[in-house]
């Protein structure tokens, strides 16, 4: 072979940013996975049988929700929530593994292994293991395991294992890295069920395709109902799946503002904070070059955040693209803003977020605010707030006593 | 001085007895520890030493290697100070091979980083988590600067990739023989003498087998079958024990004659 022959080109690219940054063991596992995604993506096999679970299993689809008393309260703008907190185990995280469970299945492998921060993308992989009959470990860091105890007790009760990660900074970061080196060892037989549009590609390209049903839905909904499209899309990024999942149906409708919010935990400027897009530069973790807390030698940073689901400081590679091409923007939201988001949708609308998009709630009030009542706002609600009462109630317990 | 290209193929050459390469962790206990044991291993007998820059985020290794980038980190071990060991290291006359994920050698600046590991006399560089796809431009570099590349084949790695993967490596081809991660293994799997047979009609160059081998009949039977071994975690627990390394080399020597 010549010695300029060309590399096989790699697809997955947004700008500079993606790839397939990984040990040589996973190679061949990657390729095959994008081969198989792309067989099944074109089979109306395959499609169906999707579109039979998104309905009868996922609870597709969810609703779109006039927020009117929290238009109100913000000075007469129309909020809008698409309603994922209304997805079977509580988030829309339950779109992407039912999809990857049927992957599994397509590709003969028996077991599927999972990261988690919140929970929920745990919860629904174990979901998913077991309504296909097949084997789940969880990898979990332990300071997750305590904030969302409740998450853990339903992924055990569904049958998986939950692996407790003992490293670094004991959340998602190393959870997932744990759950990469379990998959380095054990690729021949385990599905890597990736919970956002992190990771080698294909996995940003297949979250995604997997998670526009959000937006697919929630843009058709907003035409039906309103006959026109929202000025502004607000959705909390963490990995970023829900995001880009109602992002997507909305790309090409240029005059549709596009807005993420990410975690400013105690304060950007404090350190103490998980926003990858609003206070990091592009490095790589966990197989894709995106946007990166990291110190100047280039070691990752241990970041913070109220919630379990955004405290992870890599960010999707396609985020990293919108940012810098400036079809999205991106803004940070610290954790006091989000209790209090929380609190205010809770009791104006009798729907209790979870504490990601709170982030997005809190957003969309600055910007109702400033759009006054003609301002039109859709909102992803990602998930529901039931597993988040311990760390709320504990927020509000430090209140008291400062 | 400046390591000549072709000495790191010709150090890991088998010549009927099997080479032995030693991996360390840069700053593992301390910065200047990490060069005293660098230097009593470059006597023992070895034909090459590789040395770990730390990395938070280590995918590819165990428990051990894990912990002792975390000792490294603590201690702030970087790119810079990992250039400054291994320099102080190749003195000894021993080809010294860098082993580092990319995001450090990136946040360094990867033609700086090429320019000054030739500059320190190294012989070449491993990048775990940078597969041939990925690896222009940073691999041009490194070649610029006549250092060579080493490339990992795995036992997962599919024909077609073998080929491209072994015309883009230099010095040597490292072959992983275990699916998994770094750490020592009691066994090593079966099927050795296929998969380096499958690696050689790809190659000319040595071949070395690396990931779990830590003991004397590992050795023993890789002779013959590989050009060299590379022992790392057995290695880095010795040093993380406060233990001789040195002694290990020895005891491992015995099974590669
Ligand atoms: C309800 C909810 N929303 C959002 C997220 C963040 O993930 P992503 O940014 O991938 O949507 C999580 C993650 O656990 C979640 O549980």
């Amino acid at each position: 072979m010549a010695r300029n022959a060309p590399t096989h080109p790699v697809d997955g690219r947004y700008g500079a940013y993606g790839g397939q940054y990984v040990p040589e063991t996973l190679m061949g596992a990657l390729q095959e996975l994008e081969k198989v995604w792309h067989e099944a993506k074109a089979d109306p096999q395959f499609q169906l049988e999707l579109a039979g679970h998104r309905h009868a299993f996922v609870g597709r689809p969810t609703p779109l929700y006039a927020a009117t008393r929290l238009g109100e309260h913000f000075g007469g703008a129309h909020i809008h929530l698409k309603r994922e907190d209304l997805c079977h185990t509580g988030a829309h995280k339950l779109n992407n593994a039912v999809g990857q469970a049927l992957l599994a299945l397509r590709m003969g492998k028996k077991r599927v292994i999972a990261e988690t921060g919140a929970g929920q993308h745990g919860v629904a992989a174990a979901t998913v293991c077991a309504r296909f009959g097949l084997e789940c470990t969880v990898y979990m860091g332990t300071e997750d395991m305590r904030r969302q105890s409740m998450n853990v007790r339903r992924m055990k009760l569904l049958g998986a294992e939950v692996v407790e990660v003992t490293s670094g900074t004991k959340t998602l970061k190393d959870a997932t890295s744990e759950a990469i080196r379990d998959w380095v060892t054990n690729v021949r037989s385990t599905h890597y069920i990736i919970g956002s549009v992190v990771g080698p590609h294909p996995y940003p390209e297949m979250v995604r395709d997997l998670q526009r049903v959000i937006g697919d839905e929630a843009r058709d909904q907003y035409l039906s109902v309103d006959g026109r499209l929202p000025d502004v899309v607000v959705a909390c990024v963490g990995g970023g799946s829900n995001a880009i999942g109602i992002f997507t149906a909305f790309l090409d409708d240029k005059d549709v503002m596009l807005v993420g919010v990410e975690a400013a935990g105690k304060g950007v400027k404090t350190g103490q904070h998980a926003a990858s897009l609003v206070g990091g530069r592009p490095g790589v973790l966990h197989g894709s070059y995106s946007y990166l807390l990291q110190d100047g030698d280039g070691q990752v940073l241990p970041t913070h955040s109220i919630s379990a689901g955004l405290d992870y400081p890599g960010v999707g590679p396609e985020h990293s693209f919108l940012r810098d091409i400036e079809r999205a923007e991106y803004v940070a939201v610290t954790d006091a803003e989000a209790l209090a988001a929380f609190r205010l949708c809770t009791r104006l609308e009798g729907i209790m977020p979870a504490l990601e998009p709170a982030h997005a709630l809190h957003h969309a009030g600055v910007l109702a605010r400033e759009m006054g009542s003609g301002g039109r706002i859709l909102v992803c609600l990602s998930g529901r707030g039931d597993k988040d009462m311990d760390s709320v109630e504990d927020a509000a317990r430090a209140e008291r006593d400062q | 001085m400046k390591t000549a290209t072709g000495s790191l193929e010709q150090a890991l050459r088998a010549t009927g007895d099997l080479k032995l390469v030693a991996y360390m962790m840069a700053g593992h206990p301390n910065k200047r520890r990490s060069i005293e044991a660098g230097k009593r291993l470059a006597g023992s007998g070895i034909a090459a030493l590789e040395i770990g820059i730390p990395f938070s985020d280590p995918l590819a290794d165990g428990p051990v290697i894990q912990r002792a980038g975390q000792i490294a980190l603590e201690h702030g071990m970087n790119v810079a100070g990992a250039l400054e060991v291994a320099a102080a290291i190749a003195t000894e006359g021993v080809p010294v091979v860098l082993m580092t994920y990319i995001n450090p050698v990136l946040a360094y600046d990867p033609r700086r980083f090429a320019a000054e590991a030739a500059q320190a006399g190294l012989a070449g560089v491993i990048v775990p988590d940078l597969p041939v796809e990925e690896s222009e431009p940073v691999a041009g570099w490194l070649r610029a600067a006549s250092l060579d590349t080493v490339f990992m084949v795995a036992p997962t790695t599919a024909e077609d990739r073998l080929a491209s993967i072994c015309d883009r490596s230099s010095g040597f081809v490292y072959c992983v023989t275990v699916t998994g991660i770094t750490g020592v293994r009691k066994d090593l799997p079966p099927g050795m003498k296929e998969l380096f047979g499958e690696v050689r009609r790809h190659t000319q160059l040595p071949v070395a087998a690396g990931f779990g081998i830590s003991r004397p009949e590992h050795m023993k039977s890789l002779r013959g079958v590989a050009d060299a071994a590379v022992v790392g975690s057995a290695i880095v627990d010795e040093i993380d024990r406060g233990g001789d390394p040195v002694a290990l080399i020895k005891e491992l020597l015995k099974g590669c004659r």
